[in-house]
């Protein structure tokens, strides 16, 4: 049986995504680089994968999907061994659901707080040969305090170790791709003032599947 | 106990939860959150929603927030199949299509509406250029859903599922605005959102969602 396939390398947040998942169920997979400069992700072959044109897409044998996250649950589902990985928590209802919240906050309020700053202070630079736009990385900056101040009251008041509760979930490694980029920018030292916070990411960053995937995450000019 | 949904049924995050509701039969009450008052934002909601969001809701002693995850939780509860669970392929193209849904339907319809109804009511003027703007991603994901749906009854296949009715709250603005006529050049989409916009859930809640009080 051919390995699964990612189409897309790790260097894109949203592949990473994927692949940190992959990695914690532990199935052997392929990534098939997409030359995002030749916009090759806009090329006939690349939207017969993803209609929208991103990356990342994914192949296990006659199933195609996009959008990361949807990618992420079905690796999950099928590949988790019960008694080693349950990250999803499907066969308990509130913990499920508290999963589901999470994940939800990154992607509705966590990102759209953080990414911003990543792409002005590194991406854009690199990608456009332009310099930050430093209103913008004022504005997310703002943003993403208002943010990590719920998320300081909410692990700290209920002393859990991860969003969801005590266990590492899906919803605690949606937040891992965006959060290693902004460590790589100048404002890092923000999550100093979030100890439950900067705890939590410690403990993400520890994970042998993190670790892995982020030392593939190197933004080529 | 009948489950609580705090917000207005008019926000179509909460109107995505009643549907659900409405899908599995439950019992539940819709408690008012005055957004014109920023009630959104005071103690007692902030206890529910920490990011001053709504919709909030309630069953028993959980709490949770997110409409899209208060959504899964309730149809999982009710036994409903719009997420066809027990089925790996099946639910992976559910999620596939609740993430178009939220990534390129909702998030190009959220200016529009509140540009052209919200700005308005609160006594501004409609930036018509951020209208335009999203109209124009708005068009490029409409392309997308045509071919799909040119191929398939709804948009995880051949079944009905919670990817085809998340889409009824910001439908229900576009097919009620000045801009519905962006749909013509789309008519799989014109048809199968008409169709969507008749479930019996939805019919429901659109009523809900006219009343003064939402």
């Amino acid at each position: 049986m051919a390995p699964v396939k990612v189409f897309g390398s790790a260097v894109f947040a949203n592949a990473a995504r994927v692949m940190a998942c992959l990695e914690e169920v532990g199935l052997e997979y392929e990534v098939v680089e997409v030359d995002y400069t030749a916009k090759e992700h806009k090329g006939p072959q690349q939207l017969s994968k993803n209609p929208f044109g991103q990356i990342p897409a994914f192949q296990d044998g006659d199933t195609m999907l996009f959008e990361s996250r949807a990618i992420a649950k079905y690796v999950l589902r099928k590949y988790s061994k019960p008694a080693q990985v349950d990250l999803l928590r499907e066969g308990n209802p509130e913990e499920a659901a508290m999963v589901d919240v999470w994940t939800e906050v990154e992607a509705h309020t966590y990102l759209p707080a953080i990414a911003p700053i990543f792409y002005e202070c590194v991406v854009y630079p690199a990608r456009l040969g332009t310099s930050s736009n430093q209103k913008v990385v004022e504005e997310s900056l703002e943003k993403l305090k208002k943010v990590l101040d719920v998320y300081e009251a909410h692990l700290s008041k209920n002393k859990y170790l991860y969003l969801a509760g005590d266990f590492f979930s899906f919803a605690d490694l949606n937040h891992f791709p965006y959060t290693f980029y902004f460590m790589t920018t100048s404002h890092a030292s923000l999550f100093d003032s979030y100890p439950s916070v900067k705890a939590w990411w410690g403990r993400l960053m520890a994970r042998p599947s993190v670790k892995k995937i982020s030392d593939g995450m190197v933004l080529r000019a | 106990m009948a489950m609580k949904v705090y917000g207005p049924a008019m926000s179509t995050n909460v109107a995505r939860v009643l549907v659900c509701l409405e899908e599995v039969g439950a019992e539940y009450e819709v408690v008012p959150v005055d957004m014109t008052t920023g009630e959104h934002k005071s103690p007692a909601h902030d206890a529910r929603n920490p990011f001053g969001q709504v919709p909030a809701f309630q069953d028993g002693d959980l709490i949770l927030y997110e409409s899209r995850a208060i959504s899964k939780y309730i149809l999982r509860k009710g036994g409903s199949d719009l997420l066809r669970e027990s089925n790996l392929a099946e639910s992976a193209m559910v999620d596939v299509w609740l993430e178009v849904e939220s990534g390129h339907f909702s998030s190009t319809m959220s200016p529009i509406i509140f540009q052209c109804l919200v700005v308005p009511f609160l006594g501004g003027e409609t930036d018509t250029k951020i209208v335009q703007e999203n109209l124009e991603k708005l068009k490029t994901a409409l392309g997308v859903y045509e071919a799909r749906l040119s191929r398939f009854k709804y948009l995880a296949g051949d079944f009905v599922s919670l990817a085809d009715i998340s889409h009824f709250p910001a439908a229900y603005y576009l097919l009620g605005g000045s801009h519905a006529s962006v749909l013509d050049a789309y008519p799989h989409v014109k048809a199968w959102l008409a169709e969507v916009m008749d479930r019996p859930s939805v019919r429901k809640v659109v009523e809900l969602m006219k009343l003064p009080s939402a």
